[in-house]
Parts: structure tokens; C-alpha cells; sequence
């Protein structure tokens, strides 16, 4: 039994578990050194094309308003306890055990860190 | 006499105008609903009422709320259409006058719905709070509420320890008897609910089946209302409950399909609600693998599956089965196939643009409206020969629901 079924045993709701649990896979995982620059890097057009990707296919499962849905809620209240690296993580590794999917080869580290920043913040229309 | 005579005459002349004030505009407006259906703009919160007959738009119905995601389910007589919003909306719209009746917000975020086989009850799923509302379509009061409650034991050496919530509710579908099944998707649980007395103010009778699996993301009954099937996402295998039984019992199917492949990344969780029943055989979009699995429909045995372009979304049998037409998740969303079953040959893979998100054949099949939803675009395809025949604007569209679903069961 890993660290991460004895957390799920002990803490609920789930999803935050999985969040939780997320971001010690993290710890234990190599540091992202370049996702700290970058964000200015990424054209108006690029942003815009992110702020779609999130609303409408994350939304599928995130809630086209980020309320939630089979997935977690992913407005500011929501994340605002989670670690930017973290999110970064969990959007470019997926969770294990659960639908969330890794995007890594679909967004660069880069675009992962602009919308994890962006959902701190509140994703723009 | 002559007074008399001159009422006579302007009651005659009343009768005339009455006439020609009336009829022309009754029989002008007299229409059936048998073609009629609607589109979903999940972005603008509207649908649009479309006909197939010579299919055009007949108008634009607003207000309906947050519809990404959202479904619809119809009255016994085809005349209304009950939407079904991610924010928990219940939308009862009329498709001739073009009105919305009544809309209740009935839960905090939910996802799809059902309409009993009376027609007289219409049931929520919820994630959120998790479980299942039943309201009656002719006013939408509540008369029955099913919390998603769960709990589990689990006993690890000395200690015990016991998870409890309420579950998302995933794959409600109706079944004969005044009946409702629904999956748990936090507790790998099948419900089935009788509600052949809600009406008169009995809660409904719940059998609940345990353990049946891990993540049970979508449910489908088949068009006879005999078999439910739950699809797992945490597992490649899928549950099946025989509703003919006497004694219901949950089995499993597919067990460890695909195995030793490895699994893809799963962007858009695939629906079970177009499941396809082709002759003898059901195709059914796996999970993690870019097929469709074939499974022996008096077996429910594995006999083979079919490779596609992605990770299948909907796998929608035309109505007489022949074809199956694919669309796929995020990011080859932008592409259809199309599959001969009697031959088991791909006939057709063709790219109408960005993000392909439903499609509903007609009620006898010749023809298949298909949304896509980055082009701001509905196409209507010719089955047989899968050609383009024209294309209608609307925005941002996904589901596409027609008025033909009223007579059937699971849709």
C-alpha cells in the first residue's frame, strides 16, 4: 500500500486527496527550472488558443465555467491552496488512478505553468 | 322582422369573417413533432429548434442557463423537450411554440437525465449534491430525492476505517416499470430505483448493487429495456445487470480487454448513450484504446474489436445498424468514420472540421446531423452516399436531440 492509498484512507473528499497526493508526487519529482520564466514568452494568439483548450476540452470534464463536473472545481477558491508547481505537475502528468489525463506533448511546460498562473487568477473569458 | 333579419345577416357575417380569420391559421400551424428536434449551443445557453424534413432552423430558444454538457429528453407526445444543464437547470421547453414552460434549478451541477415509460416523470442525475431528483413533467415539482449516500468498511489489521460521502451520479437511464438505474461513480455502485408509486407521494424502492467496479464513468440500457451496462473507467471491463432476472445480480463483462496493450491518455471520457447494437453484435468505444470493442450481444462475450482513429467518443449505430459512425476525443476530434457492420469495413473517414462533438441520425436513419463545434457549424450527411447534403449555422454546438427519442427507451 503506497503513501497515496493511506492518504486517501485517511483524508476526504477524495479529489482533494488526489490533488494532495498529486503535489507529493510532485515533491519527489524533478524540479521544473524552466517554468518559471516563460509565461511572458507565450503570443496573445497562443493565449487566447490556451484559454479555449481549458474552457471547452478541460471543460468537458472541469465545467465549461470551471464549476466541475466529473472532475474537480477549478476556480480560484478551488486551487488557491495548491501550488503553482503542483498544478503544473498534475497538468502535464495527469493523477494516477483517475481520468485526469497527462498533457505533457500536448502543452509545453510553458503553456502548463500560463494556465496554472491563469486559474490562480481566474481563467479570462 | 327586419330586425331580426339584420341580426341574422351581421351573425352570418361574423360567422364569414370568424372563418377566415380562423382557419387559415389553424391549418397553417397544425404540425406534428415526429421531425422535429433541437440543437444544443453549450456557449450561448440557447438551442435551436431544427426540423429533417426539409431541414431548416425554425427558431432560437434562450435562457436555458450553463449547457456545456447538457441533454435532452422528450414527452410521451413529442411535443415538449426537457433540457438538462450543467448548473443544474431542468429546462421544460415547448418544441411548437417555441417557449420555455417552466425551468427549475434543481441541483448544483448535474449532468443528463431520463424520462420514465409513462411519460410522467422526469429524473435528474447530480453530481453535485451527488444523486438522483425525480420531478413530474407535467409541472416539474420534485416528488422524489435519492442521495448518493455510501459507505465503506475497510479493515486493515487492527484498525477499521470507514470512507463515507455521496457519490456523482453518472449514466441514468429508464427502464420499464417505472424504474431508474444510475451508477455511483465515487463508489462503484449500480442503483436501481422503483418509482411506480412516487406519483402517489412512495418513495421510490432502491436495490443497490456494491462493488461492482472502480469508476463507473457512463451507463446505457439496451433498446429492449432488458440489459443495463456500466463502463469503468478505473478498469477495462464493464458491468452488466440483467433487469429480466428475478434475482438481479450485477455481473462483469469484457474483463481485462486490451490487455498487455498499453493504455493512451483519455481526453474526453467516452459516452455509452449511442451505444451501437449491430445484427447480433454491440460495439462499444473502449477506454485507453483506440478501438471499438465488439461484443457478442447474446453472450456479452468479447469476440473481436475494431481499430479506429482515436480514443472513440460516441459509437452511434445507424438505426437499422448497417453503419457505425465514430467521432473521437480531443485532439483527433476533428474527424468521423464510418464503419460498414456487415462487412467490417471502414467506409469512409473524412475531417468536417474542429471539434466533432455529436451526432443523431434521423428517425429511419437516411440521413445523420453531426455538430462541430469550432466551426460554428452543423453538417447533415446522406448515409448512403456519405455525401454533405447541406449545412445549417449555430453556435458552438454539441448535442443534437431529436423528437424520435420520445418513443424509445434509455434515450
Amino acid at each position: 500500500m503506497s503513501i497515496y492509498h493511506t492518504l486517501q484512507l485517511h483524508l476526504l473528499p477524495p479529489d482533494r486527496v488526489k490533488l494532495a497526493a498529486a503535489f507529493i508526487v510532485f515533491l519527489f519529482s524533478s524540479p521544473l527550472a524552466t517554468a518559471q520564466e516563460g509565461a511572458s514568452v507565450l503570443d496573445a494568439k497562443r493565449q487566447n488558443e490556451l484559454v479555449y483548450l481549458v474552457r471547452q476540452d478541460c471543460g468537458s470534464c472541469h465545467g465549461m465555467t470551471l464549476k466541475g463536473g466529473l472532475g474537480t472545481p477549478l476556480l480560484p477558491p478551488n486551487v488557491k491552496d495548491t501550488p503553482i508547481e503542483a498544478l503544473v505537475s498534475i497538468i502535464l502528468d495527469g493523477v494516477p488512478d483517475t481520468p485526469m489525463p497527462p498533457w505533457r506533448g500536448l502543452l509545453s511546460e510553458t503553456e502548463a505553468e500560463w494556465i496554472a498562473r491563469q486559474l490562480k487568477k481566474g481563467l479570462p473569458e | 322582422m327586419r330586425m331580426a333579419n339584420t341580426i341574422s345577416r351581421r351573425v352570418f357575417a361574423f360567422l364569414i369573417l370568424t372563418l377566415f380569420l380562423i382557419s387559415p391559421t389553424v391549418a397553417g400551424n397544425l404540425r406534428g413533432t415526429g421531425d422535429l428536434g433541437l440543437i444544443v449551443e453549450r456557449a450561448a445557453g440557447s438551442i435551436q429548434i431544427i426540423e429533417t424534413t426539409n431541414n431548416t432552423s425554425l427558431g432560437r430558444i434562450k435562457g436555458l442557463g450553463d449547457l456545456s454538457h447538457a441533454s435532452a429528453v422528450f414527452s410521451r407526445d413529442a411535443r415538449f423537450a426537457f433540457i438538462f444543464g450543467r448548473d443544474g437547470g431542468l429546462t421544460k421547453v415547448d418544441l411548437l411554440t417555441r417557449k420555455i414552460v417552466k425551468r427549475v434549478i434543481q441541483g448544483g451541477n448535474s449532468i443528463g437525465g431520463a424520462i420514465s415509460d409513462d411519460g410522467r416523470m422526469v429524473a435528474v442525475s447530480n453530481y453535485s449534491p451527488g444523486g438522483v431528483k425525480i420531478f413530474r413533467t407535467d409541472t416539474l415539482e420534485m416528488i422524489a430525492d435519492i442521495p448518493a449516500t455510501y459507505g465503506q468498511v475497510i479493515k486493515k489489521g487492527t484498525t477499521t476505517i470507514t470512507i463515507s460521502g455521496q457519490s456523482k451520479t453518472v449514466g441514468l437511464v429508464d427502464a420499464p416499470g417505472k424504474k431508474f438505474v444510475f451508477s455511483l461513480y465515487n463508489a462503484g455502485e449500480i442503483w436501481v430505483a422503483d418509482c411506480s408509486k412516487c406519483l402517489e407521494g412512495v418513495k421510490p424502492k432502491i436495490t443497490k448493487f456494491k462493488n461492482v467496479g472502480k469508476l463507473p464513468y457512463d451507463g446505457l440500457i439496451t433498446g429492449d429495456g432488458r440489459t443495463y451496462i456500466a463502463g469503468l473507467f478505473g478498469e477495462d471491463g464493464m458491468v452488466k445487470l440483467d433487469l429480466w432476472q428475478d434475482k438481479l445480480k450485477a455481473e462483469r463483462i469484457l474483463d481485462g480487454y486490451g490487455k498487455g496493450e498499453k493504455k493512451l491518455p483519455v481526453y474526453k471520457m467516452p459516452h455509452l448513450e449511442g451505444w451501437a447494437l449491430a445484427g447480433n453484435r454491440f460495439f462499444l468505444p473502449a477506454i485507453g484504446h483506440h478501438e471499438l470493442l465488439v461484443m457478442d450481444a447474446g453472450s456479452f462475450k468479447q469476440i473481436g474489436s475494431f481499430p479506429v482513429y482515436g480514443q472513440p467518443v460516441f459509437a452511434m449505430a445507424r438505426p437499422d445498424g448497417r453503419q457505425i459512425w465514430v467521432n473521437f476525443a480531443h485532439p483527433r476530434n476533428d474527424t468521423v468514420q464510418v464503419i460498414d457492420t456487415h462487412t467490417m469495413k471502414l467506409l469512409k473517414e473524412f475531417k468536417p472540421g474542429k471539434a466533432v462533438l455529436h451526432m443523431e441520425f434521423t428517425p429511419r436513419g437516411e440521413q445523420v446531423w453531426i455538430s462541430v463545434r469550432d466551426a460554428d457549424r452543423i453538417d447533415i450527411y446522406d448515409t448512403k452516399t456519405l455525401k454533405l447534403v447541406k449545412s445549417l449555422p449555430a453556435q458552438k454546438p454539441s448535442g443534437i436531440f431529436f423528437a424520435a427519442r420520445a418513443m424509445r427507451t434509455g434515450l
